[in-house]
């Protein structure tokens, strides 16, 4: 419990951190999105319509450490500013509307790769030196082609030539949103292809990852002697070989899901798929300061929740973490 | 057995050949690589490739009288007859408990694999009794394996083995890994279970000294092997093969007169490159030329004494005195 409580105060200190960068560093630069936006219109815009602007983007002025308070004060109410490029809609909202989508895609999608590839890893390791090797390889292969193109050649194949499948959008425009199950129908149904392309990309590490601490982890004399035992083959190959050999494995998983609000730029741009990806981009193509800062807070925010899920599992899956140290 | 390697097959154990009798301490010596282990994890149908049995067979016979070859059991019939007939203690019980697990639900999952007729309550009960017969108290059975000393860590793997009351313990090096008072501790336990529960041992070590207390029988191994086994008196007093000699004089006596410490000059062969003859003729002090030419058979030197070495045969001459009955301790 002690050691929770101390890495959970840890991540206040880094969130702290995260934070303040992420007030610091639009600060640093000079102007800031007003000035952009004057510089934009080449100067004829009045200097009271300039001003209210600044007061509505939170641009009041003062001293740095003032704004930081302000800032600080704003963030926890919720406040994360006005979109530029959704002017006068709120940062929050912007973000609220998208994350949604990105997390049910990308995070359905990063789980799906995950059970799968370990799954596949420990059967690899376990029969290693038959056919299911040739799983590396193949996987392998499919992660070095660039994901972007895997979910175009997808599109190609299975949206345009063959009609199967959706090619753009998260749901059919003629179902109404809400919870039906024709709009989850339909959410599924075009969840599909992105979801296939997320998968194909990133399931090779998994594969591999957990193939190779599988291998090592079936060299352990515990698993000798949970089969010396006379214990079935799949209960020494799950309860004994894998409960161990996931252990490594569990922190990269977190820190991925931690990267699943970051959305699957790419994806979300070949399907126009509306979630964070694209508002992401959409943010930066438009120098929307607001938005971005807001997006990258609410990734680092997430990476931090995620490498503290990681702890908890940890905590849950291996005693010797209980200890202290 | 061989070890499929990249230059060729390596002969790692090779024309050995022991009987286990009911209830007895075998005790099985030799230096790092001499092929014990790889024995052991042979007759437990436990090797991983790339070691592999070429040939030979493993006959177990039941107390009812019928007999099975376990290299030739089928997967089911494997299953079954682990733990509950063989079981295995390993050299470090530090990497042979699951780290994980707690050491009750390592003696459960065995019980619940064999005998599915009992309870969980019944499971938990037997777990209880099998720790606190190896001197580890009930509270102990909810502790994971890093929270006992490497000795409880033993013990507790001793319980593991004794759980289903087998016949066979293999004992691959128990007490190599501890201290020498944890271990005097160890093979005390392991001999008062052996009374109780009357299983067979194959203890297997490197320190030959130590078998002298333990063992009923012992069989010494060089370069995957047989050279010499006996009854655990005779092999101490009278060794009769070269290698025993040496590895007997390689440890100082604590009692009885000061002799020279032999030891054995070298170091093991490389067993993709046995020298000709008898493996052990390079390192021997007895070595003649015939050493170098004939390979020694395992002959019957004295009754129940077997040693592979030219010098007990006729080509020899007078055998040497630290080799015969007359000579050694």
């Amino acid at each position: 419990m002690r050691y929770l409580l101390r890495r959970l105060g840890f991540y206040l200190i880094t969130a702290w951190a995260a934070i303040t960068i992420n007030f610091l560093i639009p600060r640093l630069m000079p102007g800031d999105p007003v000035d952009l936006m004057v510089a934009r219109m080449n100067g004829q815009i009045d200097p009271d319509a300039i001003a209210a602007m600044k007061r509505a983007f939170g641009l009041t002025g003062g001293s740095l450490w003032s704004q930081y308070w302000t800032y600080l004060g704003n963030l926890a109410h919720g406040e994360l500013g006005r979109s530029i490029t959704m002017y006068p809609t709120e940062v929050s909202s912007v973000i609220g509307g998208a994350l949604p989508w990105t997390l049910g895609l990308v995070g359905i999608a990063t789980i799906i790769s995950y059970v799968i590839g370990t799954g596949l890893g420990v059967v690899a390791a376990w029969r290693r030196g038959t056919w299911l090797d040739s799983i590396l390889p193949a996987t392998t292969f499919l992660q070095a082609v660039p994901y972007f193109w895997v979910a175009l050649a997808l599109v190609m194949v299975f949206g345009v030539t063959l009609s199967w499948l959706p090619v753009s959008g998260a749901y059919s425009l003629d179902v109404e949103p809400g919870f039906t199950g024709d709009f989850l129908g339909s959410m599924a149904y075009h969840a599909i292809l992105p979801a296939i392309t997320i998968v194909v990309a990133s399931i090779a590490d998994r594969v591999m990852g957990m193939r190779n601490v599988m291998v090592t982890t079936l060299g352990e004399d515990y698993v000798t002697m949970a089969e010396a035992k006379g214990l079935t083959s799949r209960r020494v190959m799950w309860a004994y070989a894998a409960r161990n050999a996931i252990l490594p494995n569990i922190t990269s998983f977190t820190l991925s899901l931690g990267f699943v609000v970051g959305g699957s730029v790419l994806t979300e741009i070949v399907f126009s798929y509306p979630g964070i990806g694209s508002v992401l981009l959409k943010a930066v193509e438009n120098e929307d300061f607001p938005l971005m800062q807001g997006i990258f807070l609410i990734i680092s925010l997430a990476v931090l929740a995620a490498n503290f899920l990681a702890d908890l599992c940890y905590v849950a899956l291996d005693p010797r973490t209980r200890q202290e140290a | 057995m061989d070890y499929l390697t990249g230059s060729g097959a390596v002969h790692a154990v090779d024309g050995v050949s022991l009987t286990l009798r009911r209830g007895e301490i075998l005790g099985l010596a030799g230096e790092s690589g001499s092929g014990k282990s790889t024995l052991a994890n042979a007759v437990a149908r436990l090797l991983r490739p790339p070691a592999v049995v070429t040939a030979g067979s493993v006959t177990y016979h039941r107390a009812d009288g019928s007999a099975t070859d376990l290299l030739r059991m089928g997967k089911q019939e494997l299953r079954r007859f682990r733990w509950k007939e063989l079981a295995v203690v390993f050299q470090s019980a530090m990497n042979s408990l699951n780290p994980v697990t707690t050491v009750g639900s390592q003696v459960d999952d065995v019980l619940r694999a064999h005998d599915r007729s009992m309870s969980t309550v019944e499971r938990r009960d037997r777990a209880v009794e099998l720790l606190r017969r190896v001197g580890i108290s009930a509270d102990r059975a909810k502790s994971y394996p890093h929270e006992l000393s490497g000795g409880m860590r033993q013990r507790a793997a001793i319980a593991i083995a004794l759980a289903l009351n087998p016949e066979i313990i293999i004992m691959d090096e128990p007490t190599t890994a501890l201290d020498v008072v944890v271990q005097r501790d160890i093979l005390r336990e392991i001999k008062a279970l052996r009374e109780e529960y009357g299983f067979a041992v194959v203890f297997i070590t490197h320190d030959l000294s130590l078998l002298l207390s333990m063992a009923d029988r012992i069989a010494v191994m060089y370069a995957g092997q047989l050279v010499e086994h006996g009854a655990a008196r005779d092999v101490h007093d009278h060794p009769r093969h070269p290698y025993t000699l040496g590895l007997l004089r390689s440890f100082p006596k604590l009692r009885g007169p000061r002799e020279e410490l032999l030891g054995i000059p070298g170091t093991p062969p490389d067993l993709r490159d046995l020298p000709p003859g008898c493996p052990f003729h390079p390192r021997c002090r007895f070595a003649v030329d015939a050493c170098s030419a004939e390979q020694p058979e395992l002959t019957e030197v004295h009754s129940g004494q077997w040693a592979a070495c030219l010098a007990h045969g006729p080509s020899y001459g007078p055998v040497p005195v630290e080799l015969s009955a007359g000579g050694s301790r």
